[in-house]
């Protein structure tokens, strides 16, 4: 009927200053530490630096990852043991760690899921492309984009949520990171989806995708020159086309928060 | 008797003769049932009449033999009356539906189901005027076994999986707890209540706890029928919507044990703690108990189903009855048996849809609506009736504070429970949600029904019960149920998106089902996205392959949802005729001149938004196309009312219309993208020019192709030439380059142009005005394809 305690988000004890962040501001202060952990040096070294020091100091590292992502020390903590376990007491992590996950197996969409971990601009730094491998912190960063909204939030705080949310699907779809979803980036996309399905999905897919595609065209340019030519889907359109999905109440897994659930949560209702 | 047509009749004058017509016949119903109720009603109870009636047919038997000659007509009332008596209610019912509809302004101010209870009250009170008894219409049997289940297997056939599923902590909360809090806390305190009262002689001292809480667990379930009927009209949004009447739904197995367990203690006068257990055992017994045969009997309607494909036309007839046996033997066990049409309705769908035709499909929908809202119209007229029939005691305290606690505890209740459900939801309740989801507490015939099974030799206090369940009833339909439209509306609580799901967002639901399953896999634990994959996958796997028939049943949902949307599609372009007509006057030279020499540039995003059809499938199309040219003229002599579906290209034919239509509309759009010299064109236009090009009637640049397309046209049958005539008339806007889509294409222009001709010829030999001529050649055109096949027998005349 309910959830067991232990499934229970940490939602309620996020705490005024958890989610109410515009996307932008912490941009630039995540792009700031970036910068100052060596962007030359490679994601790699900034990740083995980042968790050089939170080997050495981890309740306040911790409580930095927290300010900075939204998510409890709890959450931090049971995501830390979740990453140590994935990387075999790496500090970093790489593809094919995940890959190795083996009810990940099953995914159609594997290859864009690990993909998305291993993108840089899901991580707030502005800039593109993708590394190899990738540590705690910016696990934690692509993690951040599946965390639930609150009550409290207020609607332009959803507003960027949403947002946020809605680039990280747009980045999975554009690969080529030109601000465009094409119809062979959309095209392969549907295919994906479809890969378990055998042929009729090889079929359907570009069937499905065309439309899809005729479909945003339709909606977002109604008139068009015969000369125009419409490029792809912009993030305007994404967001467009995906208004009806409420994005921001969708979007989000629960984060196990076991070990102060109670008290906790007796401290909320208190 | 004309008091049963006032509510009707007031708002109604002056109108048109049409529905003056139909206030004359509803009078003539009702002076019909007038004269025919005091027959009925005087033999209601069923056993005695018939007994009567047969002794009366013996001695009348026994006379003719002697005396008589042979009757050549005589009157046998009693014979039929009982049938009678039912089909007069279902034509009352009806056109009491049809007369509201008839009202825009009166059914935008008062929900359907309060101008119902009016008009049952004043039917209930002219039978009483009368003089006669009023048949006991609301009577338990009747009610729960021919009037509830349609509704439910309507509800539950058609319940929104989905956010159900995805709410079902929060509705089971609702349902369960909520249910059990507003009993006890009801219960409670009227009996409280009830003995408190001072120095008042009443009999309601007598009253004990137990009735007291047997009476509040009657009155304490939200009804279903009421909440349908009334939230139908709101169009509330998707959440509060499934919360409520989730609740409604689901509360049965609390409100059926709540019943048989204190009906029962009431007998005994005592409660020990293993009753209690018991109870408790008993409800999860009752529950899971009516899942599991509602599932069961879902699950055999699936595997039947899977074999129907010879016989498409009792297709239909398996999901109602077992669902009905689902209902049935629930209720032999007295399991909840909402609850098995539920899960019967909800497993059946998905495996069921699969197998079946979609004509069958479309015969389950309206079926399931038409017995729904009639049932629905019956039991809130018979609430109505029984109103005026009960035999009331009406005690002012013990109404007013069952109303008021009633209200009270629901607010605490849900108020109550949100706090705590908040907790664990992550999309938290507000606080207007909250007042919605108190506020749509509606009460209605279920608590009668179960009011009125009580026996009067072991609740003295019947009557009193009956009243008070009654008033409570008609506060929440009327009171709740016509304030709470203006109150969504002031509190501008979000509505439901009335848009269609759209491509795109099928896509990224799925996506987004895939991506949320595979970051719980990373995170390393198990919510319930990875077990609803699981789910999805093991039914992907096993069930559908043993359930359901044919391949295509089992697509991917992705691809299930584009054939659907296609045929969605397909249906309503046949069904609006082609859309609307465009003006005579159309510019569609211009507009074509000035698309074609930019072609090359223009066709680009035309050949990438086509699909490409693979050549395997365009040669199927080519094929079907051939064969149903010829086929539309044999099918009109070879019109058989009995053959429903042995059609044996039906299938075929269906998929080709799906095809063809996607191509026209695929077509359309992408004109209509293009189209700069005309923005105001009508989305019709670009076919209706095109097919106007290719027969060269309305064209007057490029005559040698027109003389070219008249000269083939001729033969209509001949496939050939027609296809070399059609490259010439490659002046089309949208003429793809792929070579493909412009076979594909050629062939429906060459099909317009065929049908044209074809109507020319029949017009000819019909005599018809220039105007007439010219409408229906714009009609013919402006759909070329399957809608003018949808009528075949009007324009194909030979």
């Amino acid at each position: 009927m309910l959830r067991p305690r232990a499934l229970r988000t940490g939602c309620v004890d996020l705490g005024p200053r958890g989610c109410q962040r515009v996307p932008c501001a912490w941009c630039a202060r995540v792009g700031d530490r970036a910068s100052r952990t060596g962007r030359a040096g490679g994601a790699a070294a900034a990740a083995a630096a980042a968790m050089g020091a939170s080997q050495t100091r981890p309740e306040h590292r911790h409580q930095d990852l927290a300010d900075r992502t939204g998510f409890s020390l709890e959450q931090i903590k049971n995501l830390h043991k979740r990453f140590q376990q994935l990387s075999g007491d790496e500090d970093t992590i790489s593809k094919e760690n995940l890959e190795s996950i083996p009810t990940l197996a099953n995914n159609p969409i594997r290859k864009q899921i690990i993909g998305a971990f291993f993108d840089k601009r899901n991580q707030h730094r502005g800039e593109a492309g993708s590394c190899d491998q990738i540590g705690f912190e910016q696990f934690l960063m692509v993690m951040s984009h599946f965390r639930p909204p609150t009550l409290k939030m207020t609607a332009e705080e959803k507003e960027a949520m949403r947002r946020e949310k809605l680039r990280f699907l747009f980045n999975m779809h554009d690969t080529d990171n030109d601000g465009t979803i094409t119809l062979v980036e959309y095209r392969k996309v549907v295919e994906e989806l479809l890969s378990k399905s055998g042929s009729i999905g090889q079929e359907a897919a570009e069937a499905i995708a065309d439309a899809a595609m005729l479909e945003v065209a339709s909606t977002n340019v109604p008139t068009m020159g015969p000369d125009d030519f419409y490029e792809g889907i912009t993030f305007e359109h994404f967001e467009q086309i995906l208004k009806g999905l409420e994005m921001e109440s969708r979007m989000h897994i629960r984060f196990l928060d076991v070990d102060t659930t109670t008290m906790r949560c007796g401290k909320s209702t208190s | 008797m004309t008091s049963g047509t006032g509510p009707r009749g007031r708002p109604g004058a002056g109108r048109g003769l049409p529905e003056r017509g139909l206030l004359l016949l509803l009078v003539l119903v009702l002076l019909e049932g007038s004269v025919v109720f005091p027959l009925g009603a005087a033999s209601s109870p069923d056993v005695d009449p018939r007994g009567h009636s047969e002794d009366r047919a013996v001695a009348e038997e026994s006379q003719n033999y002697s005396k008589k000659a042979f009757p050549v007509l005589s009157l046998d009332y009693h014979h039929i009356h009982v049938p009678f008596e039912i089909a007069l209610w279902v034509l009352l019912a009806s056109l009491m539906k049809l007369g509201f509809h008839l009202i825009p302004r009166l059914s935008s101010i008062v929900p359907e189901s309060c101008l119902l209870i009016v008009v049952g009250l004043l039917v209930g009170g002219f039978i009483k005027l009368a003089g006669e008894k009023v048949p006991p219409v609301l009577d338990s049997q009747s009610f729960f076994l021919c009037l509830l289940p349609p509704i439910i297997l309507d509800a539950g056939y058609f319940l929104p999986i989905r956010p159900f599923m995805e709410n079902l902590g929060t509705i089971l909360m609702f349902a369960v707890v909520g249910t059990l809090w507003n009993a006890f806390f009801v219960g409670g305190l009227l009996y409280a209540v009830c003995q408190i009262q001072p120095g008042n002689p009443s009999d309601l001292h007598n009253l004990e706890l137990l009735p007291c809480l047997l009476f509040a667990s009657i009155i304490s379930a939200v009804d279903p029928v009421a909440v349908l009927a009334v939230f139908e009209e709101i169009h509330i949004n998707e959440l509060l919507h499934i919360l409520v009447f989730g609740e409604s739904l689901l509360n049965d197995a609390v409100t059926v044990v709540l019943y048989h367990l204190f009906e029962e203690y009431s007998g005994a006068g005592t409660v020990t703690i293993l009753d209690g257990v018991l109870g408790v055992i008993s409800f999860l017994v009752v529950a899971l108990g009516g899942v599991l045969v509602g599932a069961i009997y879902g699950f055999l309607a699936a595997f039947t189903s899977r074999f129907t494909s010879h016989v498409r036309v009792i297709e239909p007839l398996f999901v109602f009855v077992y669902s009905y046996m689902a209902y049935l033997s629930a209720e032999m066990f007295h399991l909840s048996g909402i609850m098995a049409l539920i899960a019967c309705g909800a497993v059946m769908r998905p495996y069921v849809e699969a197998n079946i035709s979609h004509k069958s499909h479309t015969t389950i929908k309206y079926f399931l609506k038409m017995w729904s809202s009639v049932s629905e119209t019956l039991i809130f007229i018979f609430l109505g009736v029984a109103t005026v029939d009960g035999p009331h005691s009406w005690n002012w305290t013990f109404v007013t504070v069952t109303v008021l606690l009633c209200l009270v505890s629901r607010v605490i209740g849900v108020i109550g429970l949100t706090f705590v459900i908040n907790k664990f939801r992550i999309v938290k309740l507000t606080t207007k949600d909250q007042f919605i989801v108190a506020y749509g507490g509606l009460r209605g015939a279920i608590a009668f029904s179960l009011g009125f099974l009580l026996e009067e030799k072991h609740f003295p206090m019947r009557d009193m019960f009956l009243t008070a369940i009654i008033t409570v009833i008609f506060f929440t339909v009327f009171v709740q149920g016509m304030t709470i439209k203006p109150l969504v509306e002031l509190l501008a609580v979000k509505k439901k998106q009335e848009a269609k799901r759209t491509i795109n967002e099928e896509i990224h639901t799925q996506f987004l089902d895939h991506l949320l399953t595979g970051i719980e896999d990373i995170c390393g634990h198990y919510g319930h996205h990875h077990w609803k994959d699981k789910l999805n996958r093991i039914n992907k796997k096993y069930v559908k392959k043993c359930l359901i028939a044919d391949e295509r049943g089992r697509e991917p949902q992705l691809i299930a949802f584009y054939h659907k949307m296609e045929m969605k599609q397909a249906i309503e372009l046949v069904e609006s005729g082609g859309g609307f007509k465009p003006p005579s006057a159309l510019p569609s030279t211009v507009s074509m001149q000035n698309i074609q020499p930019k072609k090359p540039a223009a066709a680009k995003p035309v050949q990438r938004a086509l699909p490409q059809l693979p050549k395997g499938r365009e040669e199927e199309i080519r094929t079907i196309l051939r064969s149903n040219l010829q086929r539309t003229r044999q099918r009109l002599r070879s019109y058989n009312r009995h053959t429903l579906v042995a059609d044996p290209y039906e299938e075929g034919f269906s998929d080709f219309i799906i095809k063809k239509q996607k191509i026209i509309e695929l077509e359309k759009k992408i004109i209509h993208m293009n189209n700069l010299t005309l923005p105001a064109a009508p989305p019709d236009s670009p076919t209706l020019c095109r097919a106007r090009l290719a027969s060269g009637t309305e064209t007057d640049f490029k005559p040698a192709q027109q003389q070219k397309g008249k000269q083939s046209s001729p033969d209509p049958q001949a496939y050939r030439p027609k296809r070399d005539s059609v490259p010439t008339i490659q002046v089309d806007l949208a003429s793809p380059q792929s070579p493909d889509s412009v076979n594909l294409m050629d062939e429906f222009r060459a099909n317009g142009s065929r049908r044209e001709e074809e109507e020319d010829q029949g017009l000819t030999m019909r005599p018809r005005g220039e105007d007439g001529r010219r409408e229906q050649l714009t009609r013919c055109l402006s759909d070329p394809g399957p809608s003018a096949d949808e009528d075949e027998d009007e324009p194909f005349l030979p």
